[in-house]
């Protein structure tokens, strides 16, 4: 264990955090059938990465800053948004975090440090290193966390981006989150870096920055790196391309459909498109919120009986985050003319 | 003393760097000047941190600056021709005009994109281009076309203190154009047209450099009995519909003026909200003058032959006032 390892109480922290998020995306994924026609559009869930999302904001400070993707829901979990509010977003309530303006793909929580999302893949990234640039000039050795996925790496605006936060030695970190499919493309068949066998992180070389590859599904092993990452960017040395290797244990999203037909969520596309049923039951066995859990009782940071506690006040705290979203008003009409222009 | 266009329109950008410390400017070899030398001297004077130069990259720039406004700052990017703009396109359409929206008024993106548009002397079919009526069907964007060094100068420090994100779109052929500087405690507020020349019998709409064309062109009119009011739209986005009323209802007719071809152009949408909005008002169908619907060529003859010229908008308005 390194320096970097959290301590007894922070590790519980990690573990209710992540349980946090899973169980919160249940509540979503559970919405289709419990209260069919609640959610409409588009919702898209972690599953599967909340050991990245929570090692990586482990080391979260006030006056850091975190962008991210579509794929946004666990983030402002973990900073400090209310769970109520952002289930409300979800449902395009008017308790929403935006005000139902925003839902799944757009939560912002800007009090929480979340700068928001971008639902156009990589558009987000030249944000973040905006935000870094502003951080490097408030001179307070604040950081920009930058998430996004595997294929936002094809984007122009990565290639752009990355070159310019090196030149300028911007405080960001980039947190490639590779789920290895990009909807239903696995990263091989269009990535030629996956192609030839190389890691991700390998393309941080082209921009001179560090790259590093982290086993995405252990809460530890992506704070110890990403939290070297922020260190470097605080003290001013610049960006860290982490490439967190994680497995999405849900389909890309729920299924698109004209109105009127009911929403509901697909098998995972390894089992519809790739019929490899055998690499889904084994990411499913490797889970990364059960193991965690697993790790710390056998490691006697936590008791069977603390663990079930933490699990029965999520559980509660989720259920109240839906009761509390199905009973927010739909937002006024007026609320869809402001909010245009100051 | 007469100074020109890139002269006053710098003066405001220095002005406004010393009245607000937020103010940055970025841009492809802005800290030299840029492409025609508005921000000279700029980072001599504000320094290096606060006129950055990139590197040719304007997704990147583009969103950088958005994400910079995001957290406090008030960039002014520069791009360097408006036909390059197609590259920031996805910032500007699906980033910075929607952030306040999509947040719920959380968030806010007080940036300043300075572009320049139009045709003059060659530049050929990518880099002449009149493009702003992309952006007037964008919500959450301002788009802002100036006619003069004096408009260009209180509509930019405007323009810098709104608190939304600004197409600011200067045209190259007025980049030369010189006017004494006047200084005005009052900013023109962005949305408000001027009337640029009274008249009675038809009313030129126009912006950016075909004010000046108009102008020239009410001038011949009045020679032959016709009295022109000339409309300085002066922001293209939110449009100023109330003074476009106030003398279409004057008039009862109506000419739109601009350098970009009419299809799908910032002529349409006025034609239509007229039609709407004032066809009782109406002696003859709005008029519009415009490019004809090619790119624009690169040898200078016919790029002089294409491009709208005081005598194009004179024959329109002598057809409407028989």
């Amino acid at each position: 264990m390194s320096v970097n390892t959290p301590n007894a109480e922070r590790q519980i922290w990690i573990y209710t955090q992540m349980l946090r998020i899973r169980t919160f995306e249940e509540r979503v994924k559970r919405t289709f059938t419990d209260h069919p026609g609640v959610i409409r559009g588009h919702t898209h869930l972690a599953d599967g990465a909340e050991a990245s999302i929570v090692g990586s904001l482990s080391g979260f400070k006030k006056g850091d800053a975190a962008l991210a993707t579509y794929r946004c829901h666990g983030y402002p979990l973990v900073l400090g948004s209310d769970p109520k509010a952002a289930m409300a977003e979800i449902y395009g309530r008017v308790d929403g975090l935006c005000k139902g303006l925003g839902g799944s793909m757009h939560l912002t929580d800007v009090a929480h440090g979340f700068l928001g999302t971008s639902g156009i893949v990589g558009a987000g990234i030249p944000h973040a290193a905006g935000a870094a640039w502003a951080a490097q000039i408030r001179g307070k050795e604040e950081v920009v966390l930058c998430f996004f996925g595997d294929g936002a790496s094809k984007q122009g605006a990565f290639a752009e981006t990355l070159n310019i936060a090196s030149l300028w030695k911007l405080p960001c970190v980039f947190v490639m989150e590779n789920n290895g499919y990009n909807v239903v493309t696995t990263s091989a068949q269009e990535d030629a870096n996956a192609a030839a066998g190389e890691p991700l992180s390998i393309k941080a070389k082209a921009f001179a920055m560090p790259g590093v590859t982290v086993d995405g599904t252990d809460p530890l092993a992506v704070h110890a790196v990403v939290s070297e990452a922020v260190a470097r960017a605080r003290a001013g040395h610049g960006p860290t391309l982490v490439e967190s290797k994680v497995y999405r244990l849900s389909a890309h999203g729920n299924i698109i459909a004209p109105p009127g037909v009911p929403l509901h969520y697909p098998e995972h596309e390894a089992i519809t498109v790739f019929g490899n049923s055998a690499e889904y039951e084994a990411a499913l066995r490797g889970d990364p919120v059960p193991r965690f859990r697993g790790i710390l009782v056998q490691n006697g940071i936590l008791t069977p009986e603390h663990a079930a506690k933490i699990t029965s006040e999520v559980d509660a705290e989720m259920q109240a985050a839906v009761d509390f979203a199905l009973k927010s008003p739909f937002p006024t009409l007026e609320s869809a003319l402001q909010y245009n222009y100051a | 003393m007469a100074q020109t266009f890139i002269e006053i329109l710098r003066r405001a950008l220095d002005e406004e760097m010393a009245r607000d410390a937020a103010v940055y400017l970025l841009g492809e070899d802005v800290a030299e000047g840029g492409a025609f030398g508005v921000t000279k001297g700029l980072a001599a004077k504000h320094g290096a941190t606060r006129v950055k130069n990139t590197p040719i990259s304007e997704a990147a720039i583009t969103g950088m600056a958005t994400g910079a406004a995001l957290c406090g700052l008030k960039p002014i990017l520069e791009i360097m021709f408006i036909d390059f703009a197609t590259l920031a396109l996805d910032c500007l359409v699906n980033q910075a005009a929607k952030y306040r929206y999509m947040s719920g008024g959380q968030l806010a993106v007080p940036m300043v994109v300075r572009t320049q548009s139009g045709a003059a002397g060659g530049a050929a079919a990518q880099h002449s281009q009149s493009l702003e009526s992309w952006f007037i069907h964008v919500p959450g964007l301002v788009v802002v076309a100036p006619s003069s060094p004096m408009e260009a100068y209180g509509l930019l420090k405007s323009a810098i203190r709104l608190g939304d994100p600004v197409l600011f779109i200067e045209h190259k052929r007025l980049y030369a154009m010189k006017e004494d500087f006047v200084d005005s405690a009052e900013l023109p507020t962005i949305g408000k047209a001027r009337v640029a020349r009274e008249g009675s019998d038809v009313t030129i709409i126009a912006y950016s450099a075909m004010v000046r064309t108009a102008l020239e062109a009410a001038e011949t009119l009045a020679g032959r009995g016709i009295s022109a009011e000339v409309i300085d739209l002066r922001t293209l986005l939110p449009l100023d519909m109330a003074t476009i009323s106030a003398s279409v209802s004057k008039t009862h007719r109506a000419i739109v003026a601009h350098e970009a071809v009419m299809s799908g152009g910032v002529g349409a949408e006025i034609a239509a909200r007229i039609a709407d909005e004032l066809f009782d008002e109406l002696d003859a169908p709005v008029k519009r003058v415009g490019c004809p619907f090619v790119p624009i060529p690169f040898a200078p003859e016919l790029e002089k032959a294409l491009l709208p010229n005081a005598l194009s908008i004179v024959q329109a308005a002598q057809e409407l006032v028989r």
